[in-house]
């Protein structure tokens, strides 16, 4: 069994380096095709290890190396197969494995396309070592792999010139990448402080000693522990504040973000979360403000994803609002339903994302969705798999989406915090309105592309095959949730809903079916029957600006930490380390070479003065060896 | 009053930093021998006192070596002395500089 | 007495070493150290050092002052020897710092703290024989040695000073018998 463990660990690393090797060259499809193959083999080894346990129940625990050991301090490289371990394992796998066999219908003609498959490997290496690492210094060494990943898919196209904003909201992918990377690497402060506090306290990082002995600790420290390590899953998972880097990832290719934002590198917060769940339930007012943050984000998000026109930041939105949904039902203590709508969320947005590929294959990269329409006559299959996966997004039963969502509703209204259950239900509504008007603008309706000249076409025969099973498993996954609950809960608490809730469960149900239904219906009788723009509407409304501009927020970073924090840099740069530094280390090799230039002058050949010289020495002697005599 | 070790000690000493200014002052070969003498055989005047002082032989022993090598310096170094005249035609120290660098 | 003596041989042995060190011409200057070696065994004597004064009257004064005296030859002893000299008062600070030094270091140890002597003379024996029961027996290697530094030295003294090394004594001879010469005036 340790085998599968250490297949499903390093297949990825293989294929990142097989493909590394070629990476300067011209594409090579073989490439392609090795990398897609040794991902899925690592599928393969992460669902037998789930099967396993679901047989046996008991975790796989492999140790590879000593890593860090110094002192008191014994950090080793071990991973554990548990329960949430294995679940995160195969919706990363599976994923990935689809993402990798579309991305050679995706990037086909791209020159970088060896380079691509060997970043999408790596990155899959890293979220690995991120869900199997049993410690929490593995934990954030693989944080820091997808980080970096991350930031070298989204500049994957680093050569694309800077544009101003009104042009293009992310201004440009490789500004985009080093924007995702330094929100990371502020919220990964957090989290160093949180590991720090830890091993601080209680002398080891390794989960199931650090869970063991949190009763030890102050009510105070559990606090900033958690709360610092929720600082952390934000920057990862996209949380306001550091919530701008998301939708601007979308400058990199459709693959990448349909596997890493939306089914794994976001999702590594929430699994921080549902990781640390004994720590959180010990402070459950910092879940709470967990969940209240989560829920903000959700209805936050789906506000701007109501005006947006760009394809694939409308999804980005999408993710961003579920990973609210997400947070709130681990901050509330829920944490199998958080993984459940993990799990489920990965494939039907995963899913979006890939038909949002397709589309704009289609359309020669065109995102604007005002300038799309119809499309259903010339992509019927991409129509049928982006509305499948509408559905579930939207909570429609009986695909995916509608039990993990429902729950989490259920969730909120059993813990009695009405304010979160209200606002995440009407957030259902939204989520329904805007998954469907994109729908219904890109597929129904006026065939506005004939204005742009573009001649759409399906997608090739074996990306549709490939998109097949998320779109199974966004239909059926729902189905499997007692199992799941089973399964996950004997390492995870089990919640259970009060005697209360199972009375509401049907009207709860009808509440939530009713609105997602009434979003779908509002967005039919918009646009399902073409665009209607009312352009001064979108110059003078207020609220229709605000929305659109993202609350502004992005200006206003811009304005007070990036612009001021560049003046900074550049007056430490002339001023400090071109006057000061450079400065001291020149004058450190002028003073040496001056002072051999005039020391050379002693070699002048005379002996009278060679007598001088030793003269001097002498003296020099007698004196440190009268003054040691004395001191003696 | 009666002589001690440390008048002696104090001729041997003045004696010495003579001879170690004309060692400094000289520029000429010969003239730098002559001083080199003096700084030897003041050490010699220092090593008998402090002998017959301690009663110890080893003192007078060590100057009796002394003197026969200051013997056998001289005449190696006269003989180095009169090659360098023939090849250079100088004994000037400041006209001496071949070995500058 | 012996104060008398000591202060008498001390002020006339630093005169005559100063013009040695100080004076421009060079007669004076051998001199002065020839005359300097010999009151310096003078002071070996009044110290009680027989065997060393004698031996610094016989080989300092005798044979090494003949040395340069030889050596004088290379010179015109009326001319005046031009010594340019840049630096005097550093000459001055070194040579009296390093006297004060010298009796700081040395006057020390023997003043401070107890030395025992080492190797003492017997009792009864006056200084040649003490000297001599201590050179053969203790410090018989270090005279055996002496010995083959003053063969060596000698032998360097003649090849360096000496013409035509490279042809051997008997036949220079033989360039003085009359039947060769006759056969190279033919």
């Amino acid at each position: 069994m340790e085998n599968y463990v250490y297949i499903a660990l390093f297949a990825p690393l293989v294929s990142s380096l097989f493909a590394a090797l070629f990476a300067q060259k011209p594409k090579i499809q073989l490439v392609g095709i090795i990398t897609s193959l040794l991902i899925g083999i690592a599928f393969v080894s992460s669902f037998t290890l789930l099967l396993h346990l679901e047989e046996t129940g008991k975790a796989i625990s492999v140790n590879l190396m000593d890593w860090i050991v110094v002192g008191d301090m014994d950090i080793k490289f071990g991973f554990t197969v548990d329960q949430v371990t294995a679940v995160m394992m195969s919706v990363v796998t599976l994923v990935s494995t689809v993402v990798h066999v579309y991305s050679n219908y995706y990037m086909e003609s791209d020159k970088g396309f060896n380079r691509f498959f060997s970043y999408l490997s790596a990155f899959v290496f890293s979220m690995m070592i991120l869900v199997m690492s049993d410690n929490f210094l593995g934990l954030f060494i693989g944080w820091e792999g997808v980080g970096v990943c991350s930031w070298l898919l989204i500049g994957f196209w680093y050569h694309r010139k800077d544009e101003t904003r009104d042009v293009n909201p992310s201004i440009s992918p490789s500004w985009a990448a080093n924007e995702a990377f330094i929100m990371n690497r502020i919220a990964d402060l957090g989290m160093l402080v949180g590991i720090f506090l830890i091993y601080w306290n209680l002398g080891t990082l390794k989960y199931t000693e650090v869970f063991a002995h949190l009763g030890d600790l102050s009510h105070t420290t559990l606090i900033w522990i958690g709360i610092t390590l929720f600082i952390g899953a934000m920057g990862k998972s996209a949380q306001f504040p550091l919530h701008t880097w998301l939708a601007n990832a979308m400058e990199g290719p459709t693959p990448v973000s349909a596997l890493i934002h939306a089914a794994t590198m976001v999702t590594a917060g929430v699994y921080l979360v549902i990781r640390a769940n004994p720590l959180y339930d010990m402070i459950p007012e910092v879940g709470y403000g967990i969940a209240v943050v989560g829920t903000f984000v959700a209805i936050f998000a789906a506000s701007m994803a109501l005006v947006n026109r760009d394809l694939k930041r409308i999804i980005a939105y999408s993710t961003l609002s579920q990973l609210g949904y997400m947070f709130a039902a681990a901050g509330l203590g829920a944490y199998w339903v958080a993984l459940f709508h993990l799990a489920a969320h990965a494939f039907f947005k995963a899913l979006l994302f890939i038909g949002a590929g397709n589309v704009m294959h289609a359309m020669h990269d065109e995102l604007d969705i005002f300038k799309m329409g119809g499309l259903k006559k010339v992509m019927g299959w991409t129509f049928l798999y982006m509305g499948l996966a509408s559905l579930a997004l939207s909570g429609i039963y009986p695909l995916a989406g509608f039990f993990s969502k429902d729950t989490i509703l259920e969730v909120a209204f059993n813990e009695h915090t009405y304010g979160i259950w209200f606002v995440l239900w009407l957030t259902a509504g939204l989520t329904a309105f805007y998954s469907f008007r994109q729908v219904f603008l890109v597929f129904l309706g006026d065939e506005r592309y004939h204005e742009i000249g573009a001649h759409p076409h399906e997608a090739k025969t074996y990306a549709l095959w490939a998109m097949a099973p998320l779109a199974i498993l966004a239909v059926i996954f729902g189905f499997f949730k007692e199992d799941f609950v089973e399964f996950v809960t004997k390492l995870l608490p089990a919640y259970e809903m009060s005697e209360h809730t199972e009375e509401m469960v049907w009207i709860l149900t009808i509440i939530t079916t009713l609105i997602a239904v009434t979003g779908i219906v509002i967005a039919y009788i918009k646009y399902a029957k073409g665009l209607k723009r009312d352009i001064n509407f979108e110059k003078t409304n207020w609220l229709y600006k605000l929305l659109y501009n993202q609350y502004y927020i992005p200006v206003i970073y811009n304005r007070v930490f990036a612009k001021p924090y560049k003046e900074l840099s550049e007056i430490a740069w002339k001023e400090i380390d071109m006057q000061v530094v450079d400065a001291t280390v020149d004058g450190i090799a002028k003073f040496v070479e001056k002072s051999g230039d005039v020391s050379r002058k002693a070699q002048n050949g005379n002996l009278s003065s060679y007598l001088k010289w030793m003269a001097v020495g002498l003296v020099f002697i007698t004196v440190i060896a009268a003054i040691a005599v004395a001191v003696k | 009053m009666t002589i001690g070790l440390t008048h002696y000690l104090v001729l041997s000493a003045i004696l010495f930093s003579v001879g170690l200014a004309g060692v400094l002052r000289r520029k000429n070969l010969l003239m730098l021998f002559f001083a080199t003498e003096i700084m030897l055989n003041a050490t010699n005047v220092a090593f008998a006192a402090i002998s017959v002082h301690l009663g110890d032989l080893s003192g007078q022993m060590f100057a009796l070596f002394i003197i026969a090598v200051a013997a056998s310096e001289v005449a190696v170094g006269l003989g180095l002395l009169i090659l360098i005249y023939k090849k250079y035609g100088t004994l000037d120290l400041d006209n001496l500089s071949i070995m500058k660098g | 007495m012996e104060a008398i003596a000591f202060y008498i041989f001390a002020i006339l042995i630093t005169g005559l070493f100063l013009v040695t060190a100080y004076s421009r011409n060079i007669l004076y200057a051998m001199s002065s150290l020839a005359a300097g070696m010999v009151l310096i065994s003078g002071l070996f004597f009044i110290l009680g050092a027989d065997f060393l004064g004698a031996v610094q009257l016989v080989v300092y004064s005798g044979a090494i002052m003949a040395l340069y005296a030889f050596g004088m030859m290379f010179f015109d002893a009326t001319r005046d020897v031009k010594e340019k000299n840049s630096s005097k008062y550093l000459v001055f600070l070194l040579s009296g710092f390093s006297a004060v030094m010298l009796v700081v270091i040395f006057a020390a140890p023997t003043i401070g703290s107890h030395i025992e002597p080492i190797v003492t003379a017997s009792k009864g024996l006056d200084n040649p024989h003490a000297i001599g029961a201590v050179l053969f027996t203790k410090y018989l290697i270090p005279f055996e040695v002496a010995a083959v530094m003053l063969l060596v030295a000698m032998i360097a003294g003649i090849v360096l000073a000496s013409k035509k090394m490279d042809e051997s004594l008997s036949e220079i001879y033989l360039d003085a018998d009359p039947e060769t010469e006759k056969k190279e005036q033919k």
